[in-house]
């Protein structure tokens, strides 16, 4: 079985967001690490970038393809995973440590209320 | 229609659901992708043995009085050097010169050839060889595809898995060999080739007994320390050797020469289809060759279709591309203009509008230690 952990919100594209941090850790799930299996290479997202809820704003490859990486809310990158850039590995081996992606300062704290709880992640991969 | 309702789904598809195969379409079947990964699969079949479900590839039989003379016309490579029991690979050409499709020929009798040929050209392929076919040719053609599945076991433990599942039943076929075999599952051709590097065979059997001998081909490959593989490893795999992939690196568009492939293209053997206009690429030169590439740095893997570039100008595109798992590094074939198609030609790889570098190199990217 996927971890889910308790503390994380998730967007159904399979992002996750840490909302008691300031600012908030984004990655990709359990679950989605292990469908796409082996990351290759992380194209990082550039620090300073204000996004919007729901932008494309990285990509993730691995052996088998690319795959994109939105944002699960509004705000401003301002920090990003360097280690990835040598050992993309981590987004497999420590999805919800290690393999965070980048950090983003939400600008608008309404929007983690529209993400998903454990439970409706849960259901939502089933 | 959609997509998946016109898929076609080999006799092992619900084995494939039962491992954890992931689906794809692929040629028009739905194939598994990867079971538990890539990367693992790929290197279970470098340091053990893998089971690859290939029921979607296809087989023609030829035969009769004129059948070696009729495919040593239709074909490239030269079946008059094939004894019964052996086989070869080869071109099937169109007038042009370009490649209908690349495929095996076994010379299973003297009067009977049984080819293997790719799933997605099986309607093709049988197109050009009949509309060449005369009375006086005094050849039979027969499409054994929709009754035929197929399994290849690759890997340095395939004598290992071969002998836990035919025993002495069978002799191990070596490199390039055919052999018929009577069994308890009906019959059987049994093949000495792959699509890997590595050692191995390929096998084709009913599709009524497919499961039966897939179940104890799996339980043979697991107890060998092996997994079940998927298409994804059978391409990091072969391009990791240098093999084209038919669609990919071959196309009617270009010649087996400039896919470097003129080994075997038998050109004197007396004519055959496509033998002008490759004579022709032969005295004036070729407009294009295709080139392995190679990422020198850390970079997204280069995928089919990314834009190719030398010296600022886009010279072409990505035919086959991936990350090599046994080499942890992005490798490829691209066509690029024969004067710079020579080894250690700095490229670039362009991936979502950024350019990579990469350079030209020899084939195969990937040698055994």
């Amino acid at each position: 079985m996927s971890n889910i952990p308790e503390n994380l919100r998730y967007r159904d594209s399979h992002e996750w967001i840490d909302p008691t941090q300031d600012p908030a850790p984004v990655g990709i799930t359990d679950h989605a690490q292990a469908e796409l299996t082996d990351v290759v290479f992380v194209d990082l997202p550039k620090v300073g970038a204000v996004v919007t809820m729901g932008q494309q704003v990285c990509v993730i490859e691995s052996v088998k393809a690319a795959s994109d990486i939105y944002a699960p809310v509004s705000g401003e990158i301002v920090a990003v995973n360097e280690a990835l850039q040598n050992e993309p590995g981590l987004i497999n081996t420590a999805p919800y440590a290690g393999g965070y992606i980048f950090k983003i300062k939400p600008s608008n704290a309404a929007e983690l209320e529209q993400l998903m709880t454990p439970a409706a992640y849960a259901a939502h991969i089933g | 229609m959609t997509e998946s309702t016109s898929l076609r789904r080999t006799p092992l598809h619900d084995v494939h659901l039962e491992l954890g195969g992931r689906m794809v379409p692929f040629a028009g079947w739905e194939m598994p992708v990867q079971y538990t990964g890539i990367v693992e699969e790929h290197k279970a079949v470098r340091n053990a043995a893998g089971v690859f479900d290939i029921s979607h590839m296809g087989q023609l039989l030829v035969s009769g009085k004129g059948a070696a003379a009729f495919l040593n016309r239709t074909l490239t490579n030269d079946v008059s050097k094939l004894s019964p029991g052996q086989g070869q690979y080869t071109l099937l050409l169109n007038d042009k010169g370009g490649v209908v499709d690349d495929l095996i020929a076994y010379r299973t009798s003297e009067r009977e050839f049984f080819l293997v040929v790719n799933a997605s050209r099986i309607d093709a392929d049988w197109e050009h060889l009949e509309k060449q076919l005369t009375e006086e040719d005094d050849v039979m053609m027969a499409n054994a595809s929709d009754f035929t599945a197929g399994l290849a076991v690759q890997g340095p433990r395939s004598r290992e898995v071969f002998q836990r599942v035919f025993e002495n039943s069978a002799p191990y076929p070596e490199k390039n060999t055919i052999l018929i075999s009577m069994t308890e599952n009906g019959p059987m051709w049994l093949c000495g080739t792959g699509y890997t590097g590595e050692d191995g065979f390929e096998f084709f059997v009913p599709i009524e007994k497919a499961v039966t001998w897939f179940r104890s081909i799996v339980d043979a490959v697991k107890a060998e320390g092996g997994v079940p593989c998927g298409l994804g490893s059978r391409d990091t795999l072969r391009l990791e050797m240098g093999y084209p992939l038919y669609g990919n690196d071959l196309s009617e568009g270009r010649s087996p020469l400039q896919a470097g492939l003129g080994f075997f293209v038998a050109m004197e053997k007396g004519d055959f289809t496509g033998r002008e206009a490759l004579a022709a690429q032969k005295a004036n030169g070729m407009p294009d060759k295709l080139a392995a590439f190679r990422m020198t740095g850390t970079a997204p893997p280069p995928r089919p279709h990314y834009p190719v570039l030398h010296g600022g100008q886009i010279v072409g595109e990505v035919c086959s591309g991936t990350q090599s798992p046994s080499l942890s590094a992005g490798i490829g074939m691209t066509y690029l203009p024969s004067a710079i198609a020579t080894l250690g030609t700095p490229i670039e790889i362009e991936v979502r509008g950024r350019q990579f570098p990469a350079e030209i190199v020899k084939k195969p990217f990937y040698r055994k230690a």
